[in-house]
């Protein structure tokens, strides 16, 4: 009887030790950047697939957005669609399905935007994620990460993304960086320099058949 | 300067130095030879000592242990073996109330049964038929002469019909009588059969009652030993409690199995109704959930066997008086019925929530719809599984019990092995440090080996000259032969 009295504490003070004092939130947050900019519309039918993955891998109680680049992102205006899935499986299951047909239509009726404004997407991306109190937090950029500003547009800014994951997703070649690959590895270089900076993690995945590593690590 | 420049004393090649101080070494060493072996020997003697000591204790250690284990596994044992006894008597007392509490009626019966036998058989034993008195008679009126006297022949005729219809009648009664015994003699079979019957049933109430108190007698033997604090008594229940020890710990791990695949029938369902999204520390607050609720089975598993007095580890719910067991029976029943009814339904919508979870996968893949075969059959099962688990998870008190029990021999014996290791262990140390010490002396005079070949040189030259030119003999054998020789 002694035996199992001093057992059953034991568990419940290396329970209560291990479990009662660790308070961070477990919840994903995820929020996608879909380039609409001319030259990489047509890409977007690949984003569809990127989404469907996202939607089948994401638990109830994460939150996940998508928004578009367009010629000023750093606006609400850009989201897409924004979601923070339901604790309940039945009703998160509900919900994906809705949040699924919003992004097809979104696909299937998008129009390219002369000019592209990352920065300001990325910014808008952080303060969702911050603002979702989501444990992990990732953000996928869906683009050739060309960024094309017009003119008056203030995007010299630093970013403070800590404990933020930075997913570059099927970053294309243009047609310059075929004459002159060094091009492709600088933005490539750039934007990695410009998220570790801010405190981020910075990833490229362009193999997108590997989707599963997206939210890996 | 450098450093090894300093000890380059002599001028010219290095090795004249090296041997000078080799050779200053050697004579330090020389000199200090008699403290620094006392040294050697004094600390490899501390070693050896402390070591010694230390596996002396470890071996006092081992030896109340041992003895504690043996108080402890007799004392268990005879616990048990006292339970053994003690069902053997209120099996016996059942057999005797029983059978052998309607003994007294037994008897009548079997005495009126014995009764009527004999009152059957008095009556159906053959009586003689009557003696014909007159038959004398007619012999004397037969020898009448007739000499044809028509009434002679009349009367003798007459005489004739009637001694035949007497006959007749005699007859006919006799058989009637014959008929009649018969009759009784049939009647006593069934009473014969149930007498037969009724003794068979004594004779085996007799024969288990035998039996019974055959094995009584050798549990008593058995208990004597244990009483008598024997080692063969320790040894037999030793083995017993490693026996069990596994055999518990194999039934324990199936037990684990069942609760790992109830644990996975409720967790996602869990999650529909406490949030799948929420986190107690590390776990989800679903599978914590579904944790309680199992450990939760176990406890009223655990409460039921004891309430039922299947089980001892709870003694104050064993001395309870019993219509207040009786109550604990049904309430945790009762609670393992409610819990039982609340898997089943969790398995139910676990299979709703899989399938909706499903065709949202299939709906993402855009592949189409397939028609899951006789779906009805994995739901049946989940919900008969999610019923049926937590009453098998029931009987773990069982094996939990006679896990506790054997665990504490167990680890007894494992603990006396590990200080028995320890000590031998530090035993041979011990050993290694005084051998080491000898070494390490031995060693120090091989460095000093020059020296000491003077020093032996120069000692046994002393030693020859004194045996060759003996100066004077002091020694008091002489003194006496001088004193002899002035008187």
């Amino acid at each position: 009887m002694k035996q199992l009295a001093w057992v059953a504490t034991l568990i419940a003070v290396a329970a209560c030790l291990m479990g009662c004092a660790d308070t961070t939130s477990r919840a994903r947050g995820v929020y996608m950047l879909l380039d609409t900019s001319g030259t990489y519309r047509t890409e977007l039918n690949k984003a569809q697939s990127i989404v469907n993955y996202l939607l089948g891998t994401l638990q109830p109680g994460d939150s996940f957005g998508i928004a578009r680049i367009d010629t000023g992102s750093f606006s609400e205006k850009d989201i897409i669609a924004k979601i923070n899935f339901d604790g309940r499986p039945s009703v998160a299951n509900n919900q994906k399905r809705l949040f699924k047909e919003k992004i097809n239509g979104f696909i299937d009726s998008a129009k390219g935007s002369p000019h592209t404004d990352i920065t300001g997407g990325v910014l808008q991306a952080v303060e969702y994620l911050n603002e979702s109190g989501a444990g992990q937090k990732h953000i996928l950029i869906f683009s050739d990460l060309e960024e094309d500003l017009e003119k008056g547009y203030m995007r010299d800014i630093p970013f403070r993304m800590e404990g933020v994951q930075v997913v570059a997703l099927n970053v294309t070649k243009l047609r310059s960086d075929n004459i002159d690959p060094r091009e492709y590895l600088k933005r490539l270089e750039q934007w990695r320099q410009r998220v570790e900076d801010g405190g981020g993690s910075w990833k490229v995945i362009n193999d997108l058949e590997r989707l599963e590593k997206i939210l890996a690590g | 300067m450098a450093f090894p420049e300093l000890f380059m004393v002599i001028p010219g090649p290095p090795m004249l130095s090296i041997l000078l101080w080799l050779g200053l070494l050697m004579l330090l060493f020389y000199f200090a030879r008699e403290p620094a072996h006392q040294a050697i020997r004094s600390l490899s003697r501390t070693f050896h000592s402390s070591l010694r000591l230390a596996a002396r204790s470890l071996l006092l250690a081992e030896r109340r242990l041992a003895g504690r284990n043996k108080e402890v596994l007799l004392a268990s044992s005879r616990e048990s073996m006292e339970r053994v006894i003690e069902r053997e008597f209120h099996r016996v007392d059942a057999v005797v109330k029983r059978d052998l509490a309607g003994y007294p009626s037994l008897q009548r019966a079997l005495a009126d049964q014995i009764a009527r036998l004999e009152e059957d058989y008095r009556q159906s034993s053959e009586l003689s038929p009557p003696i014909p008195t007159w038959v004398e008679a007619v012999e004397a009126v037969a020898k009448i002469p007739s000499n044809g006297d028509p009434t002679v022949s009349k009367v003798l005729e007459k005489i004739q019909v009637i001694v035949q219809n007497q006959q007749k009648a005699v007859m006919a009664e006799y058989r009637k009588n014959i008929s009649h015994r018969h009759g009784l003699l049939k009647r006593m079979i069934p009473y014969w059969r149930r007498m037969t019957d009724t003794l068979e049933d004594v004779g085996k109430t007799i024969t288990g009652l035998q039996e019974r108190s055959a094995v009584i007698d050798r549990r008593m033997a058995e208990y004597e030993e244990i009483i008598a604090n024997s080692d063969r008594a320790e040894q037999m229940y030793a083995s017993s409690a490693m026996t069990q020890f596994f055999i518990a710990g194999f039934v324990l791990l199936i037990a684990i199995g069942g609760a790992v695949i109830n644990f996975n029938l409720i967790a996602l369902p869990m999650s529909e109704m406490v949030g799948g999204g929420s986190y107690i520390g590390q776990f989800k607050t679903a599978d914590v959930a579904a944790l309680v609720i199992i450990l939760v089975e176990v406890a009223m598993g655990l409460y039921l066997m004891e309430s039922l007095r299947i089980t001892r580890l709870f003694p104050v719910i064993g001395s309870m008086d019993d219509r207040m067991r009786v109550r604990m029976i049904w309430i945790t029943f009762g609670i393992l019925l409610i819990l039982a009814s609340v898997e089943s339904a969790l398995a139910f919508m676990r299979d709703t929530i899989a399938a909706d979870l499903h065709a949202l996968r299939q709906s993402l893949v855009d592949a189409p719809a397939t028609e899951p075969v006789n779906s009805w059959i994995p739901t049946v099962g989940q919900m008969a599984l999610g019923f049926i688990l937590p009453f098998a998870l029931t009987f773990v008190a069982i094996p939990l019990e006679s896990f506790v029990q054997s665990s504490r021999v167990v680890m007894g014996r494992a603990a006396t092995g590990i200080l028995r290791s320890g000590a031998f262990f530090l035993r041979v140390l011990a050993t290694f440090a005084s051998y080491t010490g000898t070494f390490l002396i031995h060693f120090y005079d091989l460095l000093i080996v020059p020296p000491l070949w003077i020093a032996g040189l120069i000692q046994g030259r002393q030693r020859n000259g004194q045996i060759l030119s003996p100066k004077a003999d002091h020694s008091p054998r002489s003194k006496i032969k001088v004193q002899e020789e002035s008187a």
